[in-house]
This record gives structure tokens, sequence and C-alpha cells, in this order.
């Protein structure tokens, strides 16, 4: 955590900070001008044409200096100014808003006033989020009741976390450390203390960490068993190549475009997976009957989380295997960076323990 | 409170010609209107400034010790939501529009002076059930109002203060109303579009704005109302609702409704640069066109409060492209202000320095809104601090300075009194030094990431809080001498004549206060406006 009182920057600490930076520092520099320019301007003239004495005002003549042609250049010029930086924004925005596509899932639910958030390989943690160096990290966010917003000012980015929908942010921490979470979406009572904390840790010390807090098995595992629980299983098949008719099969399902009774095509997505458990009726699969029943109010967001996993890990991309974690890639160099506070911390918390009182005041 | 001096033989104005309670309650005339708004949203902005007074007391230290989250929750909102609906909104359309839109037309009054009348009633009833709310314990939605929060999770009064700002909404639609009509069917003989001050055309803007801006506000509150009151479900998942479609629709109306208060006040500006600097604006159809460009396109960039909250990666570029579209008039009319004091002959007075000031922040206010569309910069800003510096540079720095310089201009027209110059000067200066002490810091801060609307904050944001804090403190006394000398101008004051300016304005032809029809003789024109003839200087302070 900063430890000086008094910066101007936050720590920069992912593959997209330095880029922010960068643009914002344009922006300061063409605000510091014309800011100043008027200013100057302002004060000039004021002091240089200011009345003496009795001095008669002259009469009205409007275009005496340039007219028409200076209306032009002080409009355009600004126009080309702020072009930049539409145009500068809006690739450092295409940059966040496409996660590359081998990043590591990490899902996180928001709730009243709380970070939950689970690994694939089963890890659970709140408030406290570890991460790899140097690599690509997609979160999944979801909330339970309100908006909330994951923040962290160190990578420079946030998304807003919404009830009844995911929402991806993905990252690339540069730098090991331990950096704010925020939520920045203003959400009730105990909204500022809705905080929590990333740690960028050695590849070798998150390994360490993961293994440690994997007891309960991999999310897709917890998954499968939730599945088994509420008894997907006795209609949709789940090994390859099988169908019964009545509903339809889940393995290699994820990823792929389903084609729907009314024409449709939708992408086999995790809101689709979402949608379809908690509202069947919204989009039926061509071929199958309006027959599966809701299963809003019996999973949390949660459970929802790990059955998306689980249908994931059937699907075409990595269909044979539902545990497993391949180890995360090693990366040279990390090994010189020093490790902070990050080691220190290696064991799980149990979930459900900590948190603000979180009573529910609906 | 406002009575005459004792003068006798003197022709009867507007504010002697009846003194009974009754007589004001029901007064037809525009200008009793203006003043009784200015009473009503000078006490409001008195309840807002205490809000936010408490705010920054309360930030002075990371911990919360003053008070406690949910009243501090509170505290925002109710900073938030009477600032806005009760002040900014009705500030200077209300009142200085009120006041001197038939004035600078050479009309007797608005077109409909009972809507005029019942615009004030309206306003004064939503002010009641916002009152109700502040008294009852207050509503901690904030004066956004997200979905779902606000429909099922706030414990606050949301229905009585949505309903407030739904009944107040319709006030400044029936005041934007009459201003239409009043700009189409009122002015004097010869007063030609091209010939009417910049002031009318930007309450022209301000008022197509507020007749087709508000009524989506006030749809969407009914829509609040509904879900919140009767479980039906439009923005709340859980009743098969979208909580992003609430923020579109009141983005729809909030964009816009930020240039309800920001365009009058850059009409108040012209006007007062024109006449310090004694040369016709430079540049007037720029000007002019300029408010009606900012009001079309005000309507189309809602979507750049949504850059976070899921929108589609290519309607936000829609919307990043048009923010700096928008941006464009606003810099057109900076440069304009600049360049008509170019060879003018200038004079620093009070209002002068207001105008400078509003100059001055509206620039950093303008130009810190580049940064937040930019759609890559917005992810990390949005909802910090620096977003909360953005808006009050706009607000604060823009609106009200351009309030306090028109009631400095226009007091003695108002009341026929002369302010004391030395104290209104100083009050200025405080105002503007107190101002940027205050909010300055505040983008920093954001650029640090501290959260907007925090409670509780991290102890590295303490230095920049405090300096905030301080400046507020400043600028609270920057308000508080003005109240002082303005009430005290009322019996002590000189007695301003009929033009102290040397303003061409038709509002300065009359006398100071102004007989209750305006003009003895309907004016005739026969040149533009802002035609400095050579005269007799009146030097004033």
């Amino acid at each position: 955590m900063p430890e000086r009182s008094f910066q101007l920057f936050p720590e920069n600490a992912s593959t997209i900070a330095g880029q922010v930076d960068g643009l914002y520092l344009y922006l300061v520099l063409v605000s510091a001008f014309f800011s100043l320019l008027i200013a100057f301007l302002v004060i000039f003239f004021a002091v240089r044409y200011r009345r003496k004495g009795n001095e008669v005002p002259q009469p009205a003549d409007e275009h005496s200096i340039g007219g028409m042609v200076l209306e032009i250049v002080w409009s355009v010029i600004p126009l080309g100014l702020s072009m930049v930086m539409f145009g500068w924004g809006a690739m450092i925005f295409f940059t966040e808003s496409r996660p590359p596509a081998d990043a590591m899932d990490i899902y996180v639910t928001g709730k009243q006033w709380m970070w939950k958030i689970q690994h694939n390989e089963g890890a659970r943690e709140i408030n406290e989020l570890h991460i790899p160096i140097n690599r690509d990290i997609r979160l999944t966010l979801t909330s339970e009741d309100v908006i909330h917003d994951f923040y962290v000012p160190a990578f420079r980015t946030k998304t807003d976390v919404l009830p009844g929908k995911y929402t991806t942010e993905w990252f690339k921490p540069t730098k090991i450390g331990a950096y704010h979470i925020f939520c920045a979406e203003y959400c009730g009572t105990k909204h500022s203390g809705m905080i929590g904390t990333v740690y960028v840790m050695s590849a070798a010390d998150y390994d360490k960490w993961l293994a440690a807090g994997s007891g309960e098995g991999s999310m897709a595992e917890q998954g499968q068993s939730l599945f088994n629980q509420l008894g997907c299983g006795t209609c949709h098949p789940s090994v390859l190549n099988q169908n019964n008719g009545r509903c339809p099969n889940l393995s290699g399902l994820f990823g792929t475009t389903v084609e729907l009774k009314d024409g449709s095509k939708v992408r086999a997505d995790e809101s689709y997976i979402r949608e379809s458990i908690l509202y069947p009726q919204a989009k039926i699969v061509g071929g199958y009957d309006d027959i599966m029943p809701t299963f809003k109010g019996l999973i949390s967001e949660d459970g929802l989380l790990k059955l998306v996993e689980y249908v994931k890990s059937i699907g075409p991309k990595n269909g044979s295997q539902t545990s497993a974690p391949a180890a995360p890639v090693q990366t040279t160099g990390t090994s010189t960076t020093p490790v902070t506070q990050p080691a220190a911390r290696p064991q799980t918390r149990p979930a459900q323990q900590a948190g603000a009182a979180a009573a529910g005041n609906r | 409170m406002i009575t005459a001096p004792p003068i006798v033989e003197k022709p009867k104005n507007y504010l002697n010609v009846q003194s009974t309670l009754k007589s004001w309650l029901l007064t037809y005339d525009h200008k009793r209107i203006g003043i009784l708004y200015l009473i009503a949203v000078t006490f409001f902005f008195a309840v807002g400034g205490f809000f936010a007074a408490m705010i920054r007391l309360e930030l002075a230290t990371p911990a919360g010790d003053l008070v406690e989250s949910n009243v501090y929750n509170k505290l925002f909102t109710m900073h938030g939501i009477v600032m806005v609906f009760l002040f900014l909104i009705p500030s200077i359309p209300a009142v200085l529009g009120n006041f001197l839109l038939p004035l600078m037309i050479g009309a007797k009054d608005v077109a409909f002076p009972r809507l005029n009348l019942l615009s004030w009633y309206v306003y004064m009833t939503g002010g009641l059930f916002i009152t109700y709310v502040l008294l009852t314990g207050g509503v901690d939605t904030g004066w956004t109002f997200y979905t779902p929060f606000s429909t099922s999770y706030s414990n606050g009064y949301v229905i009585a203060a949505g309903l407030g700002i739904f009944i107040a909404g319709f006030s400044s639609i029936l005041t934007g109303l009459n201003f239409i009509v009043t700009i189409h069917r009122m002015r004097a003989p010869g007063l030609t579009w091209f010939r009417l001050p910049l002031f009318v055309w930007a309450h022209y803007a301000t008022s197509m704005i507020q007749v087709l801006g508000t009524p989506v506000i006030a749809v969407t509150l009914f829509l609040l109302v509904l879900e919140r009151g009767f479980h039906i479900g439009f923005f709340d998942p859980a009743y098969g609702g979208d909580p992003v479609l609430f923020q579109h629709l009141f983005w729809f109306y909030s964009h816009p409704a930020v240039y309800i208060m920001i365009l009058p006040s850059m009409g108040v500006v012209t006007e007062i640069v024109s006449t310090f600097s004694s040369k016709k604006p430079y540049g007037y159809t720029f000007i002019a066109f300029s408010s009606i460009a900012i009001a079309v396109f005000g309507f189309l960039v809602w979507g750049h409060h949504l850059f976070v909250a899921s929108q589609s990666v290519y309607a936000g570029m829609v919307f990043s492209i048009l923010s700096y579209i928008v941006a464009i008039p606003s810099a057109i009319k900076v440069f304009n202000w600049t360049a008509t004091m170019y060879k003018g002959s200038v004079r620093v007075t009070t209002p002068m320095l207001y105008a400078f000031g509003f100059i001055g922040l509206f620039t950093v206010g303008g130009l810190t809104g580049l940064f937040l569309s930019s759609m890559g910069m917005d992810v990390h800003l949005t909802d910090t601090y620096f977003v909360v510096a953005h808006f009050h540079y706009v607000m604060v720095g823009g609106a009200i300075m351009g309030f306090l310089g028109g009631i400095h201009y226009w007091w003695p027209k108002m009341t026929g009194k002369m302010y004391p110059d030395g104290w209104s000067k100083i009050s200025a200066i405080i105002v503007f030094l107190g101002f940027n002490l205050t909010f300055f810091p505040q983008f920093l801060l954001g650029y640090m990431g501290m959260p907007r609307r925090y409670h509780v904050y991290p102890a590295e944001f303490q230095v920049l809080n405090v300096l905030s804090s301080a400046g507020a403190s400043i600028l609270a006394l920057g308000y508080l001498i003005p109240f002082i000398y303005l009430f005290w101008s009322l019996k002590y004051g000189e007695d301003a004549g009929p033009n102290p300016w040397g303003s061409p304005g038709l509002e300065w032809q009359t006398s100071s206060p102004p007989p209750p029809d305006n003009f003895e003789v309907t004016p005739v024109v026969t040149e533009e406006a802002y035609t400095y003839k050579k005269q007799e200087v009146v030097q004033v302070g």
C-alpha cells in the first residue's frame, strides 16, 4: 500500500496503467495550455484596455480582428485536438474491453458490502484477490443485490457489477505488491467499507497460495456436484453425443453457437448459461420444448458461477478435463523481483466469515 | 421583507406600488415573481450549503468520526437534490430570467402571467415535499437514485423525494413554456431575432431543454415510484427489470439539465463582459447559435455516463465523439468573450470580477470534461473525485459565479440601490480563491483513485482532503459576505439611477426599480443590441 501521504499518481501496476497515464498527460498539457492562455488574455486585456478617466467608449466595430477566419480557427483547432482525445481514449477502451482469449478466469460476486471471489481451482476469498504477476486475468463479475463497481486504481480499470448480469474486466499485473480494491458505485450504508486488496504475487507464490486453498475441489468439481444435487443430470446429458430428445446435451456446448426455436442464434457464453438456468423459457433451443422449470431462488450467484464453470469444463475446448488446472505459465524474470507482503498470507480465508455486518436491510 | 424607502413625490415602482403580503403572494408581475423565486432559491441554497459544510467537515479526517455512514450518505444525497433541483435549475431562469426577459424585449410582462405565478407555487410544493423528507429522516440514494438500490434496498424516503422532484419539474416546464412564447410573441416593435440580447438567446435555448427534457425525468421518477411502491418491475432484475435502463432514462434528462444550469449563466456573462468592455460581444451570431447547438447536441450525449455500465463499445464510441462535438460551442463562447475585451473600454467592476471568475473556472470545468469523454480515461476516472471536481467547476464555478455576477449586475435595477464596492470586490475574490482551494485538490484525489461518496477513506488521501475542507470554509465566507451587504444596501445603499453601468440594454432604459408596467411608453427598437453610443459616462465605484 502506498505509504507516502502526497502523490499525484497511483501505483502503476498493470500493462494498461502506463497507457492511461500517457493519455492523461496529453489531456493535462492541452488543458493547461488553454487555461493559461485564456487566463493570460483576460488579465492582459483587462489591464491593457482598462478605461482611463472619463474616456468615451468607442462605437461598436465588431470585427476589428479577423472575424470569420478567427471563429473558424478557434473552432477547428480545439476540434482537432479533441479528436485525438477521442481516438486515443477509444483505442485504450477497446483494449480494456477485449480480454485475451487465454486469460485466466476468476469469478467475483459483489454483495452489500463485500467482495466474494472464487478461483477456478477452488480457492475462495473475501475482499482479497490473489493473482500471479504477468498473467492475463479475466474477472467475470455479478452482484447479488444492488449495482457495485470493481475498481483497482493501480490497474486504472473498473467495471460496474450488475445484478442479473455478467460483466467482465481484465488486466495484466506487472508489479508485485498489494493494491486497493474499491467499490466505485454507491451501494448503500457501508459503501466506503466495501474495499479490499489485490495481492500480485510471483507465479510460484501464487501456486503455493492456490494449493493451500483448494480443499473443496475445483469450481468445476463443485459445480458438478451441484449439477447432480439439483438433478440437472436427470434430464440434461453431459456425455458427448448422447441425446435423449428432451433436453439439450451440455457437453461440448460452451462457446458454440446455438440455434433457437425462433430461428435466431446465440453464443453459449456465461450469460447465456446463467439465463437458461434462471429463465429457461427466455431462449428455447431449436427442437426442444419449454419444459424446464426455473431455478430462480434455488441457486446463489456463487453457485451459478460454479455451474457455469462446470458447463465450461465439459465444453469443446477442455471437455476431457474437469479439474487439475494447468500450471500457471512460468514467466522468466519474476524471480528477480523481490516478493513483498503477499507471500505472508498464503492461507485461504474460510468463506462467509469475513465481511462487514452484511445483514440485508431490504 | 422588501419595503420601499419612503420617498415622496416619486413615481410608483413595482416594489412600492402595493405592499401587503397578499399583493406579493398573488402577484402576476414577472418582477415580483422573480423576487419570490430569489427568496426561495436563496433559502434552499443555504440549506444545500449547510449539507456541503457537514460533508467537508466529516471528510477532514479519514475516519467516520463526525457522523455515521448512514447520516453521511443522507448528507450528500440531500446536498445534491436540494442544490440541483431546488437551486441550480431554477436559479438564473426563474429569478433573473423572469425579472429581465420582458424588460429586455420591451414587454409589459411574460406571455402567461398566471402560469408564471403557478410555476412558483408548483416549485414551492415540490420544495415542501423535499423539506418534509429532510425533516423526517432524509433519503440516502444519492441524487442520481440509481436502481435497484433506490427501488428495493434504500431505507430513506425515496417516494416523497421522487415526488418532490417530479412536482418541481413542472414549474421548470411552465417557466420554459412561458419564455418560449414570450420571446416569440412579445418582442417590442423593431426588435428582430438578431437584435435580441444574447441573454435572451441563452434563455431561449434553456427553455427548449426545459420543455423537452423535464417530462422524461418526470416519467422516470414516476416509474421509480411505481416500482418502489407497488413492485411493478421496470428496473430491478428481481422483478424482471433492467437496472441500466434507469441510468439511460435518468441521464437523458440529467445531462441536458447541466445545460439548463450553465446556459443562462453564459447569457449573464455575455451581458456583463459586453457592458464592462463597452463593446458589442465579439461574434454575436456565433454566441447565439452556440447556445442552440449546445441545447440540441446536449440531448445526444447521455451515454457518456455509462461507459463502464455494460454499454456496448460502439454505443460508447458514438456518445464519446458527440461529447466532443458539444464541447466546441462552449469553447467558441469562451474565445468570443475574451475577444470582446480586445480594444474595449474595460472596467473591472464586481460583476466583471464574477464574469472573469466564470470564464476561468468554466474553462477548467469544460476542459476536464474532455478527460471524462475520453473512454479509456473515463474508465479510470468515473465515479472518483475527479468527476466531483469536474462538475463542481461547471456548476459552482460556472453556474453560481454567473448567478452571483448577474445578481450584482442587475441588483441596481431590481432594487434601485447600489451595494458597497469594496466589500463586493473582496468577496468576489474570496469566492474565487476559496472555490479553487476546495475543488482543485479533488482532481488530484480523483486521479489517485479516491471514489466519490466515500464516508471513510484510506489515510493517504487525507492531505488533499484537508486542503479541500479548508477551501470550503473560505468559500462559505465568500458566500456569506454578499448576503449581508446586499441586505444592507436595501436600506443604506446609494440610489443607483436608471443606468449606473452605462449599458444600452433596454432593461436599463427604464427607471430603477422599474414601474409596474416596465415602460411608460412601449419602446421602439431601431438598431442592433449593444450599440454603445458616445455618451456621458457615469462612473460607478
